[in-house]
């Protein structure tokens, strides 16, 4: 039987060249997704793609008959992360995934609905009821949140719908600082792009040599892979109306034929730890440390 | 020009009476549970010493704060409710909050109750400030420690809200609210349950390599027997990437704005805030003195911090390291 859900895919987080942006986005827009994310969520500095080419690319995408949605900046400093952000939302056409409270008072001014992102920081109810009256129609709880209390959640506000983040590593922190460019010894304002050269981001392992954590530029990263997929049957009862995979270089096509697998009933026969940028995690969804993998009587890695 | 406020941090009684005693015009301070962001044993106030912390600050003109600046979770937010009625009952002069849900409370059930957007608000833009100014009338907001100088400008240039910056204290190096390390290795973080690198998962272990710090069974450093160990506080500890093993993210180090006074000055901030309620009474007493004295000599034309007080702050730093963090570029 199959489950309903939603599958899609959530905004690339790592800096590819535009080629391979444009490549990659060619060969999503055919795998069995209902919604992709686009746009530059980490860092301004990443122009491989300006707004307009991702504005363009979402109509691209909207006219193969897929829904694209523009995920707006997470950490918004400057004027000019401002004026490329109201460039984003006059885009016209394109529903957008809002990951800052100043992306919500632009949307609301204007009117027009959108998604609540992961870095809204929408732990309870009564903070997704108020972004809800502001305009959101769909939200992504923050990723340390258990599936117990977004469960309550979502039982709360039936009317908004609940997309979980269920696949790659985990977006954990933003600073200011970028920690690529500081590895380099270089000043983030000439960083020389060497994001580039890390297409899953950087492994931060510990001292004992434990993979910890994954440097991409400003943000801080999970180096293991959170996996929701042996979860996914339980996910409908707990109010999850969508899962979101989140781009990484390699193997994404395997991921997405697992987890449409998996959602249309069917046992998925992929080997999941080979697929995986990093060791599999899924500690946050079962209310304990993120880094934990939690087994599941049927799991399969 | 009007001065902007110093505001002191209150782990206990001593230190707010201590903040009181050497010039602070705030003191704030958070509840004995999770609803503040230093949710630490033995720290902070019940009902009692509450009322006679504000008695005392309020002799002596200065005003109270109550941060209960954490994220109430899951589909009740009774026990953070709980603490906003405390606090309009406890009569203190603002609270300090972070999340949408309870400021939205807040303003309805206590109009008259003044609203601080806390840092762990992650607001960092005048759209931000200004959206929680339009729907709570929020009367201050604390910016994150990710701006430069001319960014914190631009936000006072385009907002009535008040602007509070950080002054002095640790220095956390993510957008405050926007930091999940701690719980991905313990299950518990700063939006959750009002901690970082929680001292329940610390463990220190004397091993052939020296001391090791660990967090939840996680090496965070590893101390060779000629230095000083330290808090595994994460995003502070020495990791290897591609080969190169040191402080990958940042390192012990506290934020000192001595050197920017005078331009705090100018681009008009309203308040400036002092990180540390975890710190010792004489902590917050030494640090609460430098920082008066230091802003009443640049309200006075001061342009140049005075060694002395540099040296001060250097002692009482993180690491005995100082930094300008965000405010000066080149950190980033």
């Amino acid at each position: 039987m199959s489950l309903p859900l939603q599958l899609v895919l959530g905004p690339l987080l790592y800096f590819w060249p535009r080629d391979q942006v444009m490549n990659f986005y060619a060969e999503a827009s055919t795998w069995p997704l209902q919604r992709l994310y686009l746009g530059e969520v980490v860092c301004s500095r990443r122009q491989q793609l300006r707004t307009q080419d991702w504005i363009a690319l979402a109509a691209d995408i909207a006219a193969a008959g897929k829904q694209a949605v523009l995920s707006s900046q997470a950490l918004l400093e400057s004027e000019s992360d401002l004026k490329r952000l109201r460039k984003l939302i006059d885009n016209g056409d394109t529903l957008l995934e809002a990951n800052d409270a100043g992306a919500v008072h632009l949307l609301q001014q204007r009117g027009l609905p959108f998604v609540a992102g992961p870095h809204l920081n929408i732990y309870n109810s009564d903070t997704l009821r108020l972004y809800g009256r502001l305009g959101a129609q769909r939200w992504v709880p923050p990723v340390e949140m258990s599936g117990d209390t977004v469960r309550l959640i979502a039982a709360a506000n039936p009317d908004i719908e609940t997309e979980v983040f269920a696949w790659g590593r985990l977006p954990l922190a933003l600073s200011s600082r970028c920690f690529t460019a500081r590895h380099y010894q270089l000043n983030k304002d000439d960083c020389q792009f060497r994001c580039l050269e890390h297409p899953d981001g950087m492994t931060l392992a510990t001292r004992e040599a434990q993979d910890f954590l994954a440097i991409n530029g400003i943000q801080t990263m999970s180096a293991g892979c959170h996996s929701l997929l042996d979860e996914l049957a339980a996910l409908p009862a707990q109010g999850v109306r969508a899962v979101r995979i989140s781009p990484q270089h390699q193997h994404l096509a395997a991921v997405v034929q697992a987890f449409a697998a998996a959602i249309a009933g069917q046992t998925p026969l992929a080997d999941l730890a080979r697929l995986a940028p990093g060791p599999l995690v899924n500690g946050y969804w079962h209310g304990e440390a993120g880094i934990a993998l939690k087994e599941t009587a049927h799991g399969c890695a | 020009m009007p001065l902007p406020e110093l505001v002191c941090p209150a782990g206990s009684l001593p230190s707010l009476k201590a903040a009181v005693d050497n010039g602070a015009d705030c003191v704030y301070f958070g509840l004995k549970n999770d609803t503040n962001a230093r949710n630490f044993a033995g720290l902070n106030f019940d009902a009692k010493s509450a009322s006679e912390g504000i008695r005392y600050a309020r002799a002596k003109g200065v005003k109270t704060l109550l941060a209960i600046n954490t994220f109430a979770q899951g589909a009740e937010s009774a026990r953070w409710q709980h603490a906003i009625d405390e606090a309009a009952e406890l009569g203190v002069d603002a609270v300090i909050l972070a999340d949408f849900g309870l400021l939205d409370y807040a303003s309805r059930r206590h109009p008259d109750l003044r609203l601080h957007l806390s840092v762990q608000g992650s607001a960092s833009n005048y759209e931000a400030v200004n959206l929680a100014q339009q729907l709570f009338g929020v009367q201050r907001a604390v910016l994150p420690r990710v701006l430069t100088l001319a960014q914190v400008e631009q936000v006072i240039a385009n907002t009535t809200v008040e602007i509070e910056v950080f002054g002095f204290g640790s220095l956390c190096v993510m957008a405050e609210g926007r930091c999940l390390l701690s719980s991905y290795a313990t299950g518990q973080s700063p939006n959750t349950h009002g901690v970082c690198s929680p001292a329940r998962f610390v463990r220190w272990e004397e091993g052939t390599h020296g001391m090791d710090a660990r967090l939840n069974g996680i090496l965070i450093d590893r101390f060779s027997p000629d230095e000083p160990s330290g808090y595994p506080t994460l995003c502070k500890g020495r990791f290897e990437v591609e080969g190169s093993t040191g402080y990958a993210l940042e390192e012990p180090t506290s934020l000192n704005v001595l050197p920017l006074l005078p331009e705090l000055l100018r681009i008009g901030v309203a308040a400036i805030k002092v990180e540390g309620r975890q710190r010792s009474p004489a902590y917050v007493a030494q640090v609460t003195r430098v920082l008066r004295q230091a802003l009443d000599k640049a309200a006075q034309g001061g342009r140049h911090a005075d060694p002395l007080a540099m040296a001060t702050l250097g002692k009482l730093s993180e690491g005995q390291q100082v930094t300008l963090g965000a405010y000066n570029r080149p950190w980033k």
